[in-house]
């Protein structure tokens, strides 16, 4: 009985949180990594632009919501995503058109593309601003646990509750969809095929008769859709603030080098080993060794490793070391 | 001199404009932008120094920034004895621990071959040696926060005059870019950009965080000042006499007695904090002249030569035998020291220590406009590019203003566009910001004042 409620207790507090986030992550790993793969620069414009698509869809919601139009148990952000989707397509495809395409025309080296994202994350980061402001949003409705700690606690008559907000199991499902259709077509369409040749090798897939304005723009577009996903759901997940989808740009980043920059299936798994490890890293285990040692041995601290301060310590130290010993990643990125 | 007749040109503008300020706003606004120009101006020297000489990228330049400030706090604080008596051993010990640990690595670095075997040693030797650390140090920090939380609850520092921290501050930084420099140098620019960006969010969490030794978020105050306190100049006889002086054909004017003599303290009182800025501005010219004179010096010297020239082909300095892995870290570690210089200037005119406030927009992203759009490689242009940006930054709050209040001059006040602007022009600058760094990107890209290399 007490290794179940142990179970249940890491299960709670670390398994389903560390699956949403990763997800959440690896959303905006793949869009890291398949501007590098492709545009071939560090984008550090991500958070920013996530936040982008974030706006509209919280605007859309409101909207929704002030017409009545809701999805009942659903939250109504996810009735708004493919509109927001379209303005931030429209967005990017701008922003590529007046600013990024004249250096990719010029052939700069990827450091002059990194620097022209900062003027981009600048300009992103005011836009979003002053249209919503820099205030903490929650936009979610509709039901919010699927399980409650409590009905769990009856249900099955143990000491630990599990509870699963509906927002985890959201993110979890919406992932699941987008990521697996990413994959089917970078894999076995035409297109994707000729997006990942475009990667590997841009001469080759220039003299194969690839037209690169295509390429380009698929590009975009895909990074819109998972950056205004990625965006919106950790946005119902948590809440919705400017700065923290700054900041959540360097985890991201770890992510996807942890994965091997350029290799969108690293970057998806590499959400997780980052999720993972920073929640693995930071619980404290106190309660869980109460459970499974007997009382003589009951630990007298938290056993945490590590403070929660230092979340992001933890994946930025992953990186560090990932950098160090296997620098094209775990899963074989571009060779650097 | 017809050379450097766009460079006069450009200084004289910008003087013309803080002056501007001067007259229109307040001397104190002017003075006190002046201020932060200039340590926006060591600040891109620093980065001018890594990005410019040798084509370094280091978006670390808030975590040495950091350090510096937590030098100044280190240095001039007084030591708290109950905190050092409480938990000071325990603190010492673990530093000793810590460097018996760095020590042991080194030695298996040096004694076995690269092998898995090494890494699993080293492996157990950083995390047993975490482990132990943290056993001895726990009570330490427990006993030195417990000690009056309110007021201190940390270690304190050696009670320095604070104006020893800027030369500390260099050291601390230049360590850091040296362990920094040492892992990470190899790596391709954009990568490399990404960890010293990653490294520097880790230095700001261990500031927040580590109270014992920061104060952490409680933040330090009422640091010591290397220029005289306004409340003592007020009560100075020959700083009225001078005010008096300055002041006097105004003050003639006025011919009731009481009234000259409210006048005059007003004018002490204005006069004072304008006193004080100007102490800390001549502090701070002395150290931006120092450094652009070793930056030039350097920059024309055989040494800087060889720099741009492993900077625009790192293969074939390597093949005239010029040591590439080694200039790049010292070059890393003097870039990051100045940086440090301006972090420890800063908390001084502050005069005091905030771990919060230090973000990655403000201290690394808006340095590396300032480089960008002053003209990297060119001294003179950095600190122009210092100037430019740090200016623009303060007074486009204002210019926002006005632009918002031009442009919705047809809707009604209470309209509820124009109260939204209104409430954003904060956040305008962030805009200006963005704007003026792509178009330079685009259409100036060497910058206002591009490098410019005369064989003399």
């Amino acid at each position: 009985m007490d290794f179940i409620n142990a179970i249940i207790l890491l299960l709670n507090y670390i398994f389903v949180p560390a699956l949403a986030y990763g997800s959440q992550l690896a959303l905006g790993a793949i869009f890291v990594t398949l501007i590098y793969g492709i545009l071939r620069f560090a984008n550090f414009a991500t958070g920013d632009m996530m936040s982008f698509g974030t706006m509209f869809t919280i605007l859309f919601t409101w909207y929704f919501q002030s017409v009545g139009i809701g999805l009942g148990v659903l939250p109504t952000a996810l009735l708004a995503i493919p509109f927001a989707v379209i303005f931030m397509i429209g967005y990017m495809l701008l922003i590529d058109k007046f600013v990024f395409k004249y250096y990719r025309a010029s052939k700069s080296p990827p450091v002059q593309l990194a620097m022209v994202s900062i003027g981009v994350m600048f300009v992103t980061q005011a836009v979003v601003r002053i249209i919503i402001g820099p205030s903490d949003r929650r936009f979610f409705d509709g039901e919010k646990f699927l399980i409650r700690a409590g009905e769990f606690k009856d249900m099955t008559g143990l000491n630990e509750g599990l509870a699963i907000k509906s927002t985890q199991v959201i993110t979890i499902f919406v992932t699941i969809i987008l990521v697996s259709i990413l994959f089917w077509f970078l894999n076995k369409t035409k297109t994707g095929k000729s997006m990942r040749a475009y990667s590997d090798n841009e001469d080759l897939a220039l003299l194969s008769g690839i037209d690169p304005k295509k390429i380009v723009m698929i590009t975009w577009i895909i990074a819109g859709i998972l950056a205004t996903i990625g965006g919106a759901l950790y946005g119902l997940d948590k809440s919705f603030k400017p700065f923290t989808y700054f900041n959540n740009m360097l985890p991201i980043f770890a992510a996807a080098i942890v994965g091997g920059i350029g290799n969108p299936f690293g970057a998806f798994l590499g959400g997780y080993v980052i999720a993972f490890s920073e929640i693995l890293l930071t619980y404290a285990y106190k309660k869980f060794f109460m459970y499974i040692l007997p009382e003589s041995m009951e630990p007298d601290g938290l056993v945490q490793l590590l403070s929660t301060d230092y979340k992001f310590a933890v994946s930025f130290s992953i990186l560090v070391i990932v950098l160090l010993y296997r620098p094209s990643g775990i899963f074989k990125g571009k060779v650097l | 001199m017809r050379k450097n007749l766009n460079v006069i040109a450009a200084y004289s503008i910008m003087m013309g404009l803080i002056i501007l300020v001067g007259i229109f706003q307040s001397w104190n606004i002017a003075l006190s932008i002046f201020n932060l120009c200039l340590i926006s101006a060591v600040m891109t020297m620093g980065a001018n120094i890594q990005w410019g000489y040798a084509g370094l990228i280091n978006f670390g330049i808030m975590g040495y920034t950091a350090l510096g400030g937590l030098a100044a706090v280190l240095i001039s604080v007084n030591p708290v004895q109950e905190a050092w008596s409480a938990g000071g051993l325990n603190i010492l010990f673990s530093l000793f621990l810590i460097l018996g640990m760095v020590l042991a690595v080194r030695y298996v670095l040096k004694k076995f071959e690269k092998s898995k075997t090494r890494t699993y040693i080293i492996a157990t030797i950083i995390i047993l040696g975490i482990i132990i650390v943290r056993f001895v140090s726990e009570p330490g920090i427990v006993a030195i926060e417990e000690v009056d939380p309110a007021k201190t609850g940390f270690l304190g520092g050696f009670g320095l005059p604070i104006i020893f921290s800027w030369v500390v501050g260099a050291l601390f930084a230049g360590g850091l870019a040296f362990v920094i420099g040492k892992v990470a140098l190899g790596l391709r620019a954009d990568y490399l950009a990404i960890a010293t960006l990653l490294i520097s969010e880790i230095v700001i969490a261990i500031i927040k965080h580590e109270d014992w030794l920061t104060r952490g978020v409680k933040n330090v105050i009422g640091l010591k000042r290397p220029a005289p306190y306004e409340v003592n100049l007020q009560q100075t006889d020959w700083f009225i006499n001078l005010v008096e002086k300055f002041n006097s054909s105004k003050l003639n004017l006025i011919s009731d007695f009481a009234e000259r003599q409210a006048a005059l303290n007003q004018f002490v009182i204005e006069g004072s904090s304008v006193f004080v800025k100007l102490c800390y501005s001549g502090l701070f010219l002395i150290v931006v002249i120092i450094l652009l004179i070793l930056t030039q010096k350097a920059l024309y010297s055989p040494w800087g030569r060889m720099m741009r020239a492993i900077r625009d082909n790192e293969e074939a300095a390597n093949a005239m035998g010029k040591n590439v892995v080694k200039q790049h870290l010292l070059i890393f570690v003097l870039g990051s020291a100045i940086v440090g210089i301006a972090g420890a200037m800063l908390v001084t005119q502050d005069g005091l220590f905030t771990p919060g406030s230090y973000r990655p927009m403000r201290y690394t992203f808006l340095i590396w406009v300032m480089v960008i759009v002053g003209g990297s490689g060119n001294n003179f242009g950095a600190i122009l590019g210092g100037f430019v940006v740090w200016f623009l930054w303060i007074e486009s709050a204002p210019i926002g203003l006005y632009l918002v209040n031009l442009t919705t001059a047809g809707l009604a006040d209470t309209h509820f566009l124009k109260i939204h602007l209104i409430e954003s022009v904060p956040y305008f600058r962030f805009l200006m910001m963005g704007i003026g760094l792509l178009l330079i990107m685009r259409y100036r890209p060497k910058g206002i004042l591009p490098e410019k290399i005369e064989i003399k």
